[in-house]
């Protein structure tokens, strides 16, 4: 479990970031008020959304600020584009390449990890090109593309839909032809054409189960939270909008609402969460040992200022 | 509300049934009436003057205007939804006034959405009322404002079935209000963007079709609803 018991210096951490944020004044900021009465808007995932992990938390800070929270499920594909035109004050997404195309535009400042799920190859009961049980998810795919078995794509430029081209990628594949369609819908509706067709798809692990009474597919290639491959691995960050970009965007309350999200408490929380009593993300802000990469883009150097 | 309520019996087992929160179905009908209505109001307000204006005009190219307004009539919502985007989005014109992922940018969506349709059938239904009317009014010494008025209450009928046709468009509109509203409710699972429309296409996202089927019956009876009181309204005019 990522969050432990003597998470103290992380913690002392966060609670600074907190603090600082929820204190305007700190900030330069010229209206010296705090944030009572504002409206935090944030651009996310359908998979946070849908699964209702942020209905369930977000009463909580509503509460600690006095401010209201509007979350826009959009992809995250459509998340980053909001933010990047300033409609967003913070935004949460799942794709670390696109997180980071994001950063290093200058659109997006202190990111963190946030927490963590997977990826799980479905399908039907049958399973028609016989991928069950197999350790590499690249494997599986090269399997069902071999067999020219039914796949659906999102299509969507979502998160889930970058991870699936990523491992197309991976398998050397370039999926096309009558076996594999492109939706262009949500997790939700693309788990229903494929039960509906008969199909394999790419399905967030959170999604996946809470769906799964509407569905008639099962888990065929694990994530690794249940002990499969690590390129399945699906981690969320969170980012507030660049105020040096963009005038409009609500920075102190996003910057609270970082805070708050990584905190001991509401990581505890987002643990706790549960649907058909299982577990849908794991925390992973609080840790032990301080993670430099996060705030910045993959591969970034400091010798280099041009990155 | 009070008065909807009192239709509840039929439908309260299948409401019960919902997996929403108190209120939230009241909430998501609440939002979907205030911005439709403001929207048609305000959308009214413009398009009778306008159409009446046109229908009195005689002037070079009032063929092409018509045929413009009607044009305007099958505009695709979502198109719609994009322009008005663009331009309350921080980086637009409207920017410095926040209005996106808000009940005011749906209303200004759905106000473009309904002017044309409203504005060719009252336009139509100007036109239709006996030139007669209009210079028998001149001729008992009324003015202009006076004939316009005249051939207002004579086309009432069909006034009112523009309104309803605005306010059908503007309701039934899925596309631009979830661009420009984000379909959002508050962590109190109140509806603050979230309209029928747009309730039901997150449900069918989520293979909620039961849900989604729910939520479509309250659309349609009270599409049906406003429908009824309105033609209601219209008749007793005429025949009062």
């Amino acid at each position: 479990m990522p969050i432990q018991r003597r998470a103290f210096v992380a913690a002392l951490g966060t609670a600074a970031v907190a603090s600082t944020a929820g204190c305007s004044s700190l900030g330069g900021d010229d209206s010296g008020a705090g944030v009572a009465g504002e409206t935090l808007t944030l651009t996310t995932t359908t998979s946070t959304y849908d699964t209702g992990l942020l209905d369930e938390i977000h009463a909580d800070f509503e509460d600690m600020y006095g401010v209201s929270v509007d979350a826009v499920a959009q992809g995250t594909g459509a998340a980053l584009e909001s933010a990047r035109n300033g409609d967003a004050d913070v935004v949460m997404v799942h794709a670390r390449g696109l997180e980071d195309e994001f950063l290093r535009n200058g659109y997006g400042v202190n990111r963190r990890d946030l927490m963590f799920n997977d990826f799980v190859i479905v399908g039907p009961e049958s399973d028609p090109a016989g991928i069950q049980g197999m350790s590499s998810a690249t494997e599986a795919l090269t399997t069902i593309a071999d067999a020219g078995a039914s796949f659906v794509s999102r299509g969507d430029n979502s998160g889930t839909h970058t991870k699936e081209l990523n491992l197309w990628d991976a398998a050397g594949i370039d999926p096309g032809g009558d076996w594999y369609q492109e939706t262009g819908s949500g997790m939700g509706e693309a788990l229903n054409i494929a039960t509906q067709q008969g199909a394999y798809t790419l399905s967030d692990r959170g999604t996946f189960i809470s769906q799964r009474s509407e569905i008639d597919l099962t888990v065929l290639v694990q994530g690794p939270i249940e002990g499969g491959p690590e390129i399945l691995a699906n981690p969320y960050g969170v980012m507030a909008v660049n105020p040096g970009v963009h005038d409009g965007v609500n920075y102190d309350l996003a910057m609270a609402y970082i805070g708050w999200i990584t905190s001991p408490g509401v990581q505890e929380s987002i643990s706790e969460y549960r649907v058909d009593g299982e577990q849908l993300f794991f925390p992973r802000a609080v840790s032990e040992d301080p993670d430099f990469q996060q705030y910045v883009p993959e591969g970034w150097s400091g010798d280099s200022n041009d990155e | 509300m009070s008065v909807s309520l009192a239709a509840i019996p039929q439908l309260a087992p299948a409401l019960l049934d919902l997996p929403f929160r108190d209120g939230y179905v009241w909430s998501v009908i609440y939002v979907s009436l205030y911005v439709s209505v403001t929207a048609v109001a305000l959308s009214t307000l413009v398009s009778v003057p306008v159409a009446v204006a046109i229908g009195f005009a005689d002037f070079p190219g009032k063929g092409f205007v018509k045929s413009v307004v009607n044009t305007g009539m099958g505009f695709p919502s979502v198109v719609v939804g994009l322009v008005v985007l663009f331009a309350v989005s921080n980086q637009g014109p409207l920017g410095s006034l926040n209005l996106v992922f808000t009940r005011e940018a749906m209303i200004m969506s759905q106000f473009v959405l309904a002017t044309p349709p409203i504005t060719a059938i009252t336009l139509a239904a100007v036109d239709g009322v006996d030139r007669g009317v209009r210079d028998a009014a001149r001729a008992l010494g009324g003015t202009r404002i006076d004939a316009a008025l005249v051939v207002l209450k004579e086309a009432r009928y069909g006034i009112a079935t523009a309104v309803l046709a605005g306010f059908g468009r503007a309701v039934s509109e899925v596309g631009s209000v979830l661009i420009v509203g984000g379909n959002i409710t508050g962590a109190d699972g109140v509806s603050k963007t979230r309209t029928l429309t747009t309730a039901i296409q997150l449900e069918a996202r989520q293979g909620q079709y039961e849900t989604a089927m729910i939520l479509g019956a309250v659309l349609v009876a009270l599409v049906l609803t406003v429908n009824a009181v309105v033609v209601h309204f219209g008749d007793g005019g005429v025949n009062a």
